[in-house]
């Protein structure tokens, strides 16, 4: 969850406290480039591949994943952001409001677009994001990549390349940057 | 953010805010699919008492985009032709169950009364002489494309200040971005006292014209001539009338903006509207995403105060 919209949803103005690290910097790194292998596995090659990271969480693990495909392959993949924030189910349940900007400078029609996100919990994040590329062309397909998938989904929706599987408890909180990834919860600050 | 009805109500903060979304949307322009579904089942109705082409228009794709449902309602064509009252217009419209009313009128200060008759969000699309919400956003975000900021900046505001909603946002917005605004007019066409407003006042326009970043041209509005007021178009061109020999006194970075529509050959030459330092239309294209901004944070999250960070309130989720 990002700063911004971490501000502004219960508890207001909490910050995360972590308790135990799940992923120090290397590991988060090996796993990035299994899930790059994994890409050019399934796809055979990576034509007409193309990444896209969800605005804010998303987007460092799409720039790592593009790099990490560039060491791979030696091809250069579009990397393209998304802010879904217009797309969300619950505007009217919370202030809901743009992260940052959507850079998609390329045309997804007929791609096969790989979504990264950080961490997958409900999906309804994705199923937003679903909707935003629909809108932007017509992929020949989407895949979805995260860092971590902590469970508790309310949709459908599953991911194709899994960084890290963990089991978590609803009220937890999962941290997850090309630093590391934390498990901890979001507290009220003092 | 439950109204907008005045830029006086926003704070810098509030106008950064607005500008930040609108560049989101603006973005949105750029699609193929101009639309999102942010505004979803949400309805939207533009009571325009007062004559209007462009801003109706912008606030109407504005609505759409947004995939709110528009209902237009114009004076000539309705009810208030029959006699009936502004307040009982107002009732039986939000009787409907509205989500947002952008209403123009000619009386300055009816959009703020209208806030009292209903229950749907109101956005001031114009009000007498009194103010322009949107369109000073729009001018500030379209200065802001060019100059990457309105801090410090030198802007003068060129014509009748006195009879104009534009002049009056602008001046507000423009101050409360860090920009420093001049009027340029004739004295007659300027507002009788000055008192408190953050600006210089100069009556030549040519003692100013070679620094500055903005000159904005405002309409001359026809119904004033032959008064006392502004005696002819003629004079009004020579002294204040951005013609071509003052066009060559303009930086070559500097901006040339009018809010619509244009007298050609009366505030502007047409070598200065077609010059490209004029980026009338690219006012009217910031018009949109401004809109777009204005009514998501007015209908979309209109219900939340995104100031406050006090932990403790409870939101449905």
């Amino acid at each position: 969850m990002a700063e911004r919209e971490r501000r502004r949803t219960p508890p207001y103005g909490g910050v995360f406290v972590p308790r135990s690290i799940v992923l120090d910097a290397a590991a988060v790194d090996r796993a990035v480039r299994r899930m790059a292998h994994e890409v050019v596995e399934r796809n055979q090659g990576l034509d007409d591949v193309v990444i896209i990271g969800l605005q804010t969480g998303g987007v460092p693990f799409a720039d790592a994943l593009g790099a990490a495909l560039l060491q791979i392959e030696n091809v250069e993949v579009p990397v393209g952001r998304l802010d879904v924030a217009f797309y969300r189910d619950d505007i009217n349940l919370r202030p809901v409001l743009p992260e940052a900007s959507t850079e998609v400078p390329f045309d997804i029609t007929r791609k096969v677009v790989v979504l990264v996100d950080d961490v997958l919990f409900t999906g309804r994040t994705i199923r937003a994001a679903l909707d935003a590329i629909m809108d932007q062309g017509r992929p020949r397909a989407i895949q979805l990549a995260v860092m971590v998938d902590r469970g508790h989904r309310e949709l459908p929706i599953r991911p194709d390349y899994v960084g890290k599987n963990l089991p978590t408890r609803r009220d937890e909180a999962v941290n997850a940057t090309l630093d590391g990834v934390e498990l901890g919860e979001v507290t009220r600050q003092v | 953010m439950r109204h907008l009805l005045s830029t006086e109500d926003l704070s810098p903060a509030d106008l950064a805010d607005l500008l930040d979304l609108t560049a989101n949307f603006a973005e949105i322009q750029t699609r193929d699919i101009k639309k999102v579904p942010a505004l979803r089942g949400k309805t939207v109705v533009m009571a325009f008492f007062e004559d209007s082409t462009r801003t109706r228009t912008s606030f109407d794709l504005a609505a759409r985009r947004l995939s709110a449902d528009v209902v237009t309602f114009s004076a000539g064509s309705s009810s208030v032709k029959k006699g009936e009252s502004l307040r009982d217009t107002v009732e039986t419209i939000s009787a409907m169950g509205v989500d947002a009313i952008v209403v123009r009128h000619a009386s300055s200060g009816v959009p703020r009364r209208l806030t009292e008759w209903t229950d749907a969000a109101v956005i001031n699309a114009g009000d007498g002489w009194h103010q322009h919400p949107t369109q000073a956003l729009l001018d500030c975000y379209t200065i802001q494309q060019r100059f990457g900021s309105l801090e410090g900046r030198r802007i003068a505001i060129c014509g009748d200040v006195n009879h104009s909603r534009v002049a009056r946002s602008d001046i507000d917005a423009f101050t409360k971005l860090g920009a420093e605004v001049v009027l340029v007019g004739p004295r007659t066409l300027l507002p009788p006292s000055l008192e408190g407003w953050p600006v210089k006042v100069e009556a030549d326009l040519d003692s100013v014209l070679g620094d500055l970043d903005v000159v904005y041209l405002l309409r001359i509005q026809q119904e004033r001539l032959g008064s006392a007021l502004l005696p002819s178009l003629r004079e009004y061109r020579a002294r204040y009338g951005l013609t071509r020999q003052r066009l060559d006194r303009l930086r070559p970075d500097a901006l040339v903006m009018h809010p619509g529509p244009m007298n050609r050959g009366v505030e502007i030459d047409p070598e200065a509207a077609d010059d490209e330092r004029a980026v009338v239309l690219d006012q009217v294209a910031a018009g949109v995403p401004v809109r777009m901004a204005v009514l998501y944070r007015v209908i979309g999250t209109g219900q939340f105060d995104l100031d406050d960070d006090t932990p403790g309130r409870e939101v449905a989720a």
